[in-house]
Order: C-alpha cells, then sequence, then structure tokens
C-alpha cells in the first residue's frame, strides 16, 4: 500500500481519500471552468456563422428594391412624326433623354438656374434614357402621348430614399446636395417616389452605375464555366477512380499517383490560377477570360476531389458484387459498367456536386486568367469574354460608390442560394441512393 | 462556334458507324440465327466501329484548332513586305499582326489602315477560311476512314469486345495521369518562369531583401521607383496574418471539437457541428467582404476609441476573419482524430479516478497529439495559400513590421497584383510573381506532405 498517512508527525493520520476530498473542489471546479471554456467555443463558432449571415443579409437586402421616380413624359420624340409608322432605326436613334428633362423641369418649374437644373437632371439615372427607349420601342403608339411612367432614379437619390444617406451631416460632405433633399421630399409627398421589385439587377450585365448593375452576366458565366467543368472533370475523375481503385496494380507508379492526388487537393488555389496562366493561356493560346479557360482551369481545381469522393463511393460497394459478375462470366469491365458503377453512381454524384460548389465559390485562379476583365454584355457562349460571380462580387466591393455595398451584399445572397441548393441536392441524393449492404 | 457544329457532326457520324458496325457483324456471319457464331456481342462490334470513327477524327481536331492559328499567322507574317517589319520589335510586329486579325474578323483597329494591312488581312481571312474548311474535309475525312477500317476488320473472329476493352482501359489510363500531369504542369511552368526571374534577380535578393517595390520605372527620372524584389516583408505579412488566423482558429476549433465531442449532448451535436462546418462552405470572396467592410471599419474603430491608431487594412481584420474561415478546419480534423482515440483510454482514466476535463487534458489530448498537430499544419497551409480575404482586406504595401495594427501584404496578394496589371511575359515584375508562385508551392507542399503523413502514421496506429 502507498503510504501517504503520516507525513508529519504529531498530525492526526491522513488517508488517501482525504487528500482526495480536500482537492474534490478545486477539480470540480476546473471541470466547469474547462466545460465553460468548450462550451464559449461552440457558441462563438455559432455566434460568427449567426454574425456573418446577418450582416450579409442586413447589408443587403435593399438591393432587390430599387427607386423609381413617376413623372408625367410627353414622348414627343424630335424628329419622329407621331402620326406615321416611324422605322426602327429612328426610334433607336432618338434623344430619349430630352422628354425626361422636360418632364422633370415640367414637374419642378421653379427651377431655371443652370446649375440646379444640372442637378435636378442628376436625379434620374443616365441609364433612365435607355430603358425609356425599350419601352417605346416596345408600343410604338405612345408616341406622341403625354405618360406617368416610372424612371430609374440615380443611384444617390436611391440611396437617399433607402435611408442609407445621413441628412444630418453638412452638404459639404453628402453626396445628396440640399436642394435634392427638398426635391425628393416633395416627390414622395405627391407618391411620385416608390421602390420596386428590382429587375434590373437579374437581367443586365455590370455597370458603372450602381442601379444599372446586375448580375446577369456574371450569372451566365457562371453557369457556361460550371457546366464545361462538370462535362470535363465529371468523366475524367471517374474514370480515374476506376482505374486506380479497381484496375491499377500496387506499384511505385500508382503509389505517386495516389500520394499526388492527395496533394494536389490541398495545393493553393491561386497556384493553378499560375498553371492557367502559363500553360493555357501562355502556351496553349486560348483566349483569356473565357468561360473555356476558366472550366480548363476549374477542372483541373476540382479533380482531385472527385477522384477521391468516387474512390470512396467505389469501396463502399461490397466485393461480392463484383465476385458475383464475375462467376457468370462477365469480363472485369463488364462488371466496373454493368454492376459496380451503377451502385457508386449517387455517392459519385454527390462528390462531383460538391466539387461544383467548390468550384463556383472559387475566384482567386481566376483573377489571374483574366476574369476580372469589366464586361458589360451577358456572355453567349464558352468563347465569349465572360466574369463569373464570385470574380464580380471581388470587383463591386471594391466600387466606391455607395450604392455598390447592398449590390455586393445582395450578390453574396444569391451565390450563397446557389451554393445552398446545390450541397442540398448532394445531401437529399446522399440520402435517397444510400444503401447499407 | 463552327467547332460545336463539327463536335455534333463527328458524333453523328459515330452513331452511324455504331449502327453500321452492329449491321456488319451481324450479316458477317449470315443473320441474326447465326449470332453465335461471333466472338462479341453484336454492341462492341458497333463500340469498335465508333470509337475507330471517333477517336483518330477528335484527335486530328484537337491538334489542327491548336496549330491552325499560328501556322496561318506565320503565313501571313511571311508575305508581309519586309520593309514592314524591319527595324521594328517584337512588341510593335504582334500589334501589326493584331491589327491584321483584328481587321479580317471585323473589330476595331488600333492603327489606320494601310492598303498594306488590308492585304494581309484579306489574305488571314481567306487563309482561314481555307484552313476551317480543311479542316471539316480532313477531319471527316479521318473519321469515315476510321469506319471504313473497322469495317474492314469487322468479322466473326474479331475480338471486338476485348479491342474495345482495352481502348477504354488506357482512355482510364490517361485519364488517372492528367493528376500526374496537374503537377507536372505546376511544377514546370512555375519553375520555368523563377529561372528567368532569377536570371533578372539573384535568389539573395530576393529571399534575403528586405525591401520589396516591384514598379520599374517606365522613364528614367522617375523617382521612387527603382523597382526593389526583397521578400522578407512578404513572408513575414503572411506570416503574421497566418499567426493571427491560428490564435483564433486553433482555440475555437479545438476547444468547440473537444465539447461536441466529449461533453454535448447527442442533439446538440447534430445541429451545432454541421452549422460550424458551414463555415467551410462559404466562399472565401464572401469572407473578403466579410472582413473589408464589416470587420476593419469596426477595430479601425475600436481602436480609435481607446486612443491606438489602426491602419484601414490592418493585418489584424483579415487574420481574424481568415481564422473564422479555418475554424472548422481545424475542428473536423480534430473532431476526427479525438473520436479515433479507443474508449478504452478512457474508461482506463476514469477508473483511475480522473474527471472528465483530467482525462481530456492527460489521456485524450496526448493522445490524440500527433493528429492534432497534422491538422493544424494542414490548416497553416490553407492559411499561407489563402488569397481572396488577403487581397480585400490586407493592404498592398509592404511593410516590415511586426505591429498586427499596421497594414502589412502577403505573397498571395503581391501574385494577385502582379499579375491583374499589365501582363508582358518578360519584365521582372510579372516573372517575379511566377517566383513567389514557387515558393507558395514549395512551402505549402512540404506542410501538407509533413501533414499528411503525420495524420496518417497517427490513424494506423489505432485502427
Amino acid at each position: 500500500m502507498n503510504n501517504l498517512d503520516a507525513s508529519t508527525p504529531g498530525a492526526p493520520p491522513r488517508h488517501a481519500i482525504d487528500i482526495v476530498n480536500a482537492s474534490l473542489k478545486r477539480r470540480y471546479a476546473r471541470e466547469s471552468r474547462f466545460r465553460l471554456v468548450g462550451l464559449i467555443a461552440v457558441i462563438l463558432g455559432l455566434a460568427f456563422v449567426v454574425l456573418l449571415f446577418a450582416d450579409i443579409v442586413s447589408k443587403g437586402y435593399t438591393a432587390f428594391q430599387q427607386t423609381y421616380i413617376r413623372l408625367p413624359i410627353a414622348l414627343t420624340l424630335e424628329g419622329i412624326d407621331p402620326a406615321g409608322t416611324p422605322d426602327a432605326q429612328a426610334l433607336a436613334n432618338a434623344d430619349y433623354m430630352a422628354p425626361i428633362k422636360a418632364a422633370l423641369r415640367q414637374t419642378f418649374p421653379e427651377v431655371t438656374e443652370r446649375r440646379e437644373l444640372r442637378l435636378l437632371n442628376s436625379m434620374v439615372s443616365v441609364g433612365a434614357a435607355d430603358l425609356l427607349r425599350e419601352q417605346v420601342m416596345d408600343n410604338p403608339s405612345l408616341i406622341g402621348t403625354t405618360q406617368e411612367i416610372w424612371v430609374l432614379a440615380d443611384d444617390d437619390i436611391d440611396m437617399l430614399v433607402k435611408g442609407t444617406i445621413d441628412r444630418d451631416i453638412a452638404q459639404g460632405d453628402r453626396r445628396v446636395k440640399d436642394d435634392m433633399l427638398g426635391w425628393v421630399d416633395r416627390l414622395e409627398k405627391q407618391g411620385r417616389i416608390e421602390k420596386r421589385f428590382n429587375t434590373i439587377f437579374f437581367t443586365h450585365g455590370t455597370s458603372r452605375e450602381p442601379e444599372l448593375a446586375g448580375i446577369a452576366g456574371a450569372l451566365m458565366g457562371s453557369f457556361y464555366t460550371l457546366l464545361l467543368t462538370l462535362a470535363l472533370s465529371f468523366p475524367i475523375g471517374v474514370g480515374a477512380a476506376l482505374y486506380l481503385e479497381e484496375f491499377a496494380p500496387k506499384n511505385r507508379w500508382t503509389d505517386l499517383i495516389e500520394v499526388n492526388i492527395n496533394n494536389l487537393a490541398a495545393v493553393p488555389s491561386i497556384v493553378f490560377g499560375l498553371l492557367g496562366l502559363a500553360v493555357f493561356i501562355g502556351f496553349f493560346g486560348i483566349p483569356r477570360s473565357t468561360p473555356l479557360v476558366a472550366a480548363l482551369v476549374m477542372t483541373l481545381m476540382t479533380l482531385p476531389t472527385i477522384i477521391i469522393a468516387s474512390r470512396v463511393s467505389l469501396k463502399s460497394v461490397p466485393p461480392s458484387i463484383r465476385e458475383a459478375a464475375l462467376g457468370v462470366g462477365a469480363s472485369p469491365l463488364q462488371t466496373q459498367f454493368h454492376h459496380v458503377l451503377p451502385l457508386a453512381l449517387p455517392g459519385m454524384l454527390t462528390g462531383a456536386i460538391i466539387g461544383m460548389a467548390r468550384a463556383l465559390g472559387e475566384s482567386a485562379p481566376l483573377l489571374m486568367i483574366g476574369m476580372i476583365a469589366f464586361i458589360v454584355d451577358v456572355p453567349g457562349g464558352f468563347t465569349d469574354p465572360a466574369t463569373v460571380l464570385p470574380v464580380q462580387i471581388y470587383l463591386w466591393a471594391d466600387s466606391p460608390e455607395r450604392g455598390f455595398v447592398e449590390r455586393t451584399s445582395a450578390a453574396i445572397m444569391v451565390l450563397l442560394a446557389f451554393l445552398f441548393l446545390m450541397n442540398l441536392a448532394a445531401v437529399l441524393l446522399r440520402r435517397k441512393f444510400e444503401r447499407r449492404w | 462556334m463552327y467547332a460545336w457544329i463539327l463536335i455534333l457532326t463527328l458524333l453523328a457520324v459515330m452513331a452511324v458507324a455504331y449502327q453500321l458496325g452492329i449491321k456488319r457483324a451481324v450479316s458477317s456471319v449470315g443473320g441474326l440465327t447465326q449470332i453465335n457464331a461471333l466472338h462479341s456481342l453484336p454492341s462492341y462490334y458497333g463500340l469498335y466501329a465508333a470509337l475507330w470513327a471517333g477517336i483518330p477524327a477528335l484527335l486530328l481536331m484537337g491538334l489542327w484548332v491548336g496549330f491552325q492559328d499560328q501556322i496561318v499567322t506565320s503565313l501571313v507574317t511571311a508575305h508581309l513586305s519586309p520593309d514592314m517589319l524591319e527595324g521594328q520589335s517584337a512588341g510593335r510586329i504582334d500589334l501589326i499582326l493584331n491589327d491584321i486579325k483584328n481587321l479580317a474578323t471585323g473589330n476595331i483597329v488600333s492603327a489606320t489602315v494601310t492598303p498594306e494591312v488590308q492585304a494581309a488581312a484579306d489574305q488571314y481571312a481567306r487563309l482561314e477560311l481555307i484552313a476551317t474548311w480543311s479542316m471539316w474535309l480532313a477531319v471527316l475525312a479521318v473519321a469515315l476512314g476510321g469506319m471504313a477500317y473497322a469495317w474492314r476488320r469487322t468479322g466473326p473472329q474479331m475480338r471486338a469486345r476485348n479491342r474495345v476493352e482495352s481502348i477504354f482501359l488506357a482512355i482510364m489510363i490517361v485519364f488517372s495521369s492528367i493528376a500526374i500531369l496537374t503537377t507536372l504542369g505546376i511544377i514546370l511552368s512555375v519553375l520555368f518562369e523563377s529561372l528567368r526571374f532569377f536570371e533578372l534577380v539573384s535568389p539573395v535578393e530576393f529571399f534575403l531583401g528586405t525591401k520589396w517595390s516591384p514598379q520599374i520605372a517606365l522613364r528614367a527620372d522617375q523617382v521612387g521607383a527603382t523597382g526593389a524584389f526583397g521578400a522578407i516583408p512578404l513572408f513575414t505579412g503572411t506570416l503574421m496574418v497566418s499567426l493571427i488566423a491560428m490564435l483564433v482558429a486553433v482555440p475555437i476549433g479545438l476547444m468547440s471539437a473537444i465539447y461536441l465531442s466529449e461533453y454535448a449532448s447527442r442533439s446538440v451535436r447534430a445541429v451545432a457541428k454541421p452549422v460550424i462546418e458551414v463555415l467551410a462552405g462559404i466562399p472565401t470572396v464572401v469572407y473578403g467582404f466579410f472582413a473589408a467592410l464589416t470587420v476593419a471599419p469596426v477595430i479601425r474603430d475600436l481602436g480609435a476609441s481607446i486612443g491606438l491608431e489602426v491602419a484601414s487594412e490592418s493585418a489584424l481584420a483579415a487574420g481574424l476573419v481568415m481564422g473564422i474561415m479555418i475554424i472548422p478546419f481545424v475542428s473536423s480534423l480534430s473532431d476526427d482524430v479525438i473520436n479515433a482515440v479507443p474508449q478504452s483510454m478512457r474508461d482506463g482514466s476514469y477508473a483511475l479516478g480522473a474527471t472528465q476535463s483530467e482525462t481530456i487534458r492527460r489521456v485524450i489530448v496526448p493522445a490524440a497529439l500527433p493528429g492534432i498537430v497534422g491538422g493544424i499544419l494542414l490548416a497553416v497551409s490553407r492559411a499561407i495559400g489563402e488569397t481572396m480575404i488577403v487581397v480585400m482586406a490586407a493592404g498592398m504595401s509592404a511593410n516590415l513590421t511586426a505591429n498586427p495594427l499596421d497594414s502589412v501584404t502577403t505573397v498571395t496578394v503581391q501574385i494577385v497584383t502582379l499579375l491583374t496589371g499589365d501582363q508582358e511575359f518578360d519584365s521582372a515584375k510579372t516573372l517575379a510573381a511566377f517566383a513567389l508562385g514557387l515558393t507558395l508551392f514549395l512551402v505549402t507542399l512540404t506542410l501538407n506532405i509533413v501533414a499528411l503523413s503525420i495524420v496518417r502514421k497517427y490513424r494506423e496506429q489505432y485502427e
């Protein structure tokens, strides 16, 4: 027995249990402290998630609405006869800003001074004329009439109406002048200002003007890139996994491939951008900033993910299936393609979807291969210059205009929504086809 | 555009070849009644014919598309009058050729159009047209030739299944070598450009210099633009941001993994674990936005309120947010290794009277330590290679500082800035990006190899 007692002569004999009991309080206190620290860590982790989403949503939800000003516009277009049927060319070339300006002057007849007039005109977006042209060209019978038309407001007015611009700071520090404040108040009183659903955001390409900027171009760019990435990486990934898992002899070469794939999965994404720049653009001469070159880079990047997931999925198919197929005379390849692959496919698809979700959110390598070009047009194919959604977010986040902050957040919300849907699809797929052997 | 139509045409030819191959095989043995005389199933003869029609033609088309432009360009250049090219730099000639191409395709031209350029453009357009049409002819001819070959070979004795299967196997081998090719491509591309960089700037200056200002003066009289390539400030900046990130991520990640695997009830774990892992799925550009527009201003205001001067693009903001990003990385890896510690070790500790936290600190964590260290190393490599957060939230100025409230720059930020501006492949500025890329690749690769081997060795121990 341990001789713990009678350490000091004269003192009453101490037993081991006494020492334990004496320290218990301290130890329990430690226990609960440790537990508390763990709990705090978990709560912090959860709080970060909530904070991140709350921040993005609170900054971005206003972008789904856009301010419009209702103006009585007399559509007497210079050089176009209201009686005759105007040809499309003349209609397209007409000056649509003039009637809008005239309507503004008519609404505020007291504004006569040149400087003030310029301020007044700056209340509507520079793109308002183009939108009006679309309306008139859709319906040429409007010409010659006076219509109450909702005109797109400038981003500063939009910010003011949404309450982002502080009215109390000095006029010099404010993007909206005092005169404009008065005009906006008057328009609001007359019911001439309204926030409507922001269709421009979903139908237009990017723009230097926040009120005209949309994500349609970036979405299409992402779509083409992902489509091509999936078409390339899924067959290649499945083929490679099939070979490595089922056919490859265990030798040094396959070991090397295996180590390689694991390491590639952890290579920083920006290095793939360097590879794309040097090899695909520099050596093969593929045009830069196209979905084609982006998809090639993304394919190399997502391949390890898909190969690893596919191998796991192949491993989960029990050997009895293979033995049965081989036993009734199927060739090794028939065994794989007719029996093993169909059973492993859901798992492979899940891996592919997760890989695609990562590719959708990836932006660093695309900066290298020219996807940051300013492209207004919505791309129509794999070789059109394009940008993708995360890169668009990066570009907008760099823009100084206040109106881009809410648009960036809104674009992030759209991106996260797509990611959520893809992950949901992966989870559902797994749940539906998951088998326990 | 025409390439897509050609590919679709090829697919159609392959479909026809498939049908014809089946027909030929069946008729070669005298109809469906005699089908047992065939070596393989009829569909294998179809596949054999389709592969012969498709693969050589596709390969030819790939080569043709790859080289057509170069050949046509060199032909056009050869026809340009020598006095147009004489004494011009390579850049000027490129510009002229670009003009010719733009003129031929109807785009906007940078210079005024001289008759010579116009003639060259016409020639270019003509040659492109000829080349495109001859590609169509050649590709379709090869496809039909392959089909005819398969047709001739098809007979009852031909081992169609074995041949088709060996083609498939070969394709799969090619696919699995792509991973090797990617690594090779990364190493070669980065290495070559880096070697060219080290011809211009000595490695000693690059790895030991303390001044980084890659702008090279455009004019001789420009000041402050000497082009210094000392990468030490970038390395220290990267280390500082990563260190801050790890100071955030390791305690939170590790403690939450311990809490969730040892203390939390099943239902709490079922909710909290996936929610924390959401952080891993959020694109880094979103974190960058969060860091630059929310965290950085908050830190600056906080600093101002207690009298500290904080740069608007501080290392602290970038590091904090990067730490948040890495939390799920640390926590899920630690979770795995903690769960891999055998229950018997816990039971042994409890039997000796240890409390739960004592068991965790004295038994489980030491037992899981190699795995945890491996996971942390992987997280460090992730932090070093992270790009978007630092591009958006850390600065551009290469300060050699130990103050986390200052603005620092990192290796990845400089790669992005150097390569997104002007792009000439032979200036030291762009080549420097590749040298940085090489450094980054080697460092992360080493970290990954070490980490993976630690994790693997540890896993084997308890399996």
